[in-house]
């Protein structure tokens, strides 16, 4: 409990339901981003992941270890409804979003609260670095010149891109170096302005310079954003994060503070993992 | 003690002559691929070219006996016949291709990839032969309706097939990207995976529509040909192709040097065609690749 309150006075950006005032609901509103029950996700009939009972926190950042094939970006795809292209894949369970369940949502609404950035950059190959970064806004309605030009600037300036890019926004987006197109599509996911930011492993294809920008863009993000990643890398995920999650063998084992699960873990299974004992 | 230098060096010598033996039969191969489109083009330019002028493009054919005349019919019969093939054939073959690729992964999908790849196989004269079925004789009339309908079924193969090839070379990641920005999965095909191939269909559409407009056998029974303007869609039209058959079986000498000029013309035409569209989406598309 007194972990608790104690998150409760450094997280900065707690809304309180005013309206309706029902202190447990606010507080519970106001705790947690993203929240699963029983989440279990099978391809084919074959549990991939099963029964993940897993909350994050508004404003922190979430860090999801474990050895490869445990199931940690099944998880995090899951979040985000991106196993709906995978044909035999089901998911089963329940997913919240501030407190509501994730069936009440629009699909495509889910997308937008929830921004995902992949393990390869992925630009659109026949855009300009502007028609990137505007993607998610022009091919969702019609927007003012203005509106794009603030939102573009603001997004790859919070993806650290902007200095970089400002004087050749027309260039396409393939003349990039590898570690940019990454923040590029930082930038692309920023500019709809998502609650959560899920992040699969972003920086394992990127040299150890774009590695560090990017974490610290991650660092800077966390005030604005619910973020949660995947990582393999066992340092970015103790420097990085506030919280850490441990999957193994497609179940959640440990999910504590990340100082916990690297000093002193209650499972056995993640002091092995953690220490390097296998993985 | 064998000398090692110049053991390699004999070995070497086996070698670089099987080398050259190979490059010689793959250029040799390549020449003779080359050599008939070569043939042709120089061929039908200097028999053609010669036999052309401005009346040929102005004037309507004249009887036999009577010197000029032209195609100017058939010309604009060829550009009526082919752009409705593509107004029937493209929006079909794109579409099929795009549902094979992105919207379905079950059986109804490979009968469709099967069904796309026993119709290109079909000869041109059979699908003329069935447009005149359906077509032709419930109308009781020879018909530019049925003359495009033949040239777009046939060109629907060839487009379904090239649209399903580049839509599978874009890579999987774009779509998720797409998906997660919360862009519907229809705006995400047509904006994002449409058009990141569209380089590759485009070059598709272009091989099918050239090779419509060549197509003599589907017309023969279906368009017909006409010796006059023909306006109207449902009645017979001329065309280049069976202009140019008409005139090579005729005795005429006179005639047989139309056919060489209505071939120059075709060939010229869809040379022409193919040189724009490629320089317009060249600077466009080329760092897609």
């Amino acid at each position: 409990m007194t972990e608790e309150k104690e998150i409760l006075t450094v997280s900065p950006g707690v809304q309180t339901d005013k309206t309706e005032f029902n202190p447990e609901e606010a507080y519970e509103k106001s705790k947690f981003a993203l929240e699963t029950e029983n989440l279990t996700v099978t391809f084919n009939g074959r549990e991939a992941i099963s029964d993940i009972n897993s909350k994050f926190r508004k404003h922190t950042i979430t860090a999801i270890i474990g050895p490869s094939g445990c199931g940690k970006s099944t998880f995090l795809r899951s979040l985000n409804f991106m196993h709906d292209l995978t044909p035999g894949a089901e998911v089963s369970g329940s997913i919240k979003i501030h407190g509501k369940d994730i069936s009440e949502y629009d699909m495509t609404d889910v997308r937008r609260r929830v921004g995902m950035v992949f393990q390869k950059p992925n630009p659109f190959p026949t855009m300009t670095i502007y028609d990137n970064v505007a993607a998610g806004l022009t091919l969702h309605k019609r927007q003012s010149r203005k509106i794009l030009d603030e939102t573009v600037e603001r997004s790859l300036r919070l993806a650290g891109l902007w200095e970089e890019t400002k004087d050749r926004l027309k260039v396409s987006a393939m003349a990039l170096s590898g570690g940019q197109q990454q923040r590029l599509c930082i930038a692309r996911t920023l500019a709809i302005n998502p609650e959560i930011v899920l992040f699969d492993e972003p920086t394992s294809a990127l040299d150890p310079i774009s590695t560090s920008k990017i974490e610290e863009t991650l660092y800077m993000l966390k005030k604005d954003y619910t973020i949660i990643i995947v990582t393999h890398n066992m340092q970015q995920a103790s420097r990085l994060s506030d919280y850490t999650s441990f999957f193994y063998l497609g179940k959640l084992i440990e999910h504590s503070k990340t100082r916990t699960v690297f000093t002193a873990p209650k499972n056995k299974l993640t002091e092995e993992y953690v220490i390097g004992k296998f993985g | 003690m064998t000398d090692y230098y110049s053991m390699i060096k004999n070995n070497s010598r086996g070698r670089k002559l099987k080398s050259r033996v190979m490059l010689f039969l793959c250029v040799f191969a390549a020449m003779l691929a080359i050599l008939p489109l070569v043939y042709i083009f120089f061929y039908t330019t200097i028999q053609g070219a010669s036999s052309l002028n401005l009346e040929f493009f102005t004037e309507l054919p004249k009887p036999v006996g009577e010197t000029g005349g032209g195609m100017a019919n058939a010309i604009a019969g060829t550009a009526i016949l082919v752009g409705l093939g593509s107004i029937f054939g493209i929006p079909v073959g794109i579409l099929a291709g795009i549902y094979v690729t992105e919207y379905s992964k079950n059986m109804f999908a490979n009968i469709i990839k099967f069904v796309t790849d026993v119709l290109s196989g079909i000869p041109s004269i059979i699908i003329g032969i069935f447009a005149y079925g359906l077509i032709v004789i419930p109308m009781q009339r020879f018909s530019a309706y049925a003359g495009g309908f033949a040239l777009g079924l046939l060109m629907i193969p060839t487009i379904t097939r090239i649209t399903e090839e580049m839509l599978k070379l874009v890579p999987h990641n774009l779509r998720e990207a797409a998906l997660a920005l919360g862009i519907p999965r229809w705006k995400t095909t047509i904006r994002i995976v449409l058009r990141t191939a569209s380089g590759g269909i485009i070059t598709g559409i272009l091989l099918a529509v050239a090779r419509a407009a060549g197509e003599t056998a589907p017309l023969l029974f279906t368009s017909f040909g006409n010796s006059f303007w023909s306006s109207s869609l449902d009645s017979p039209m001329a065309s280049i192709p069976v202009q140019i058959f008409n005139y090579a079986i005729s005795p005429y000498d006179e005639w047989h040097r139309k056919a060489w000029a209505g071939a120059f013309v075709l060939i010229s035409l869809v040379f022409i065609v193919s040189l724009i569209v490629r320089l317009a989406t060249r600077n466009k598309y080329s760092q897609s690749a």
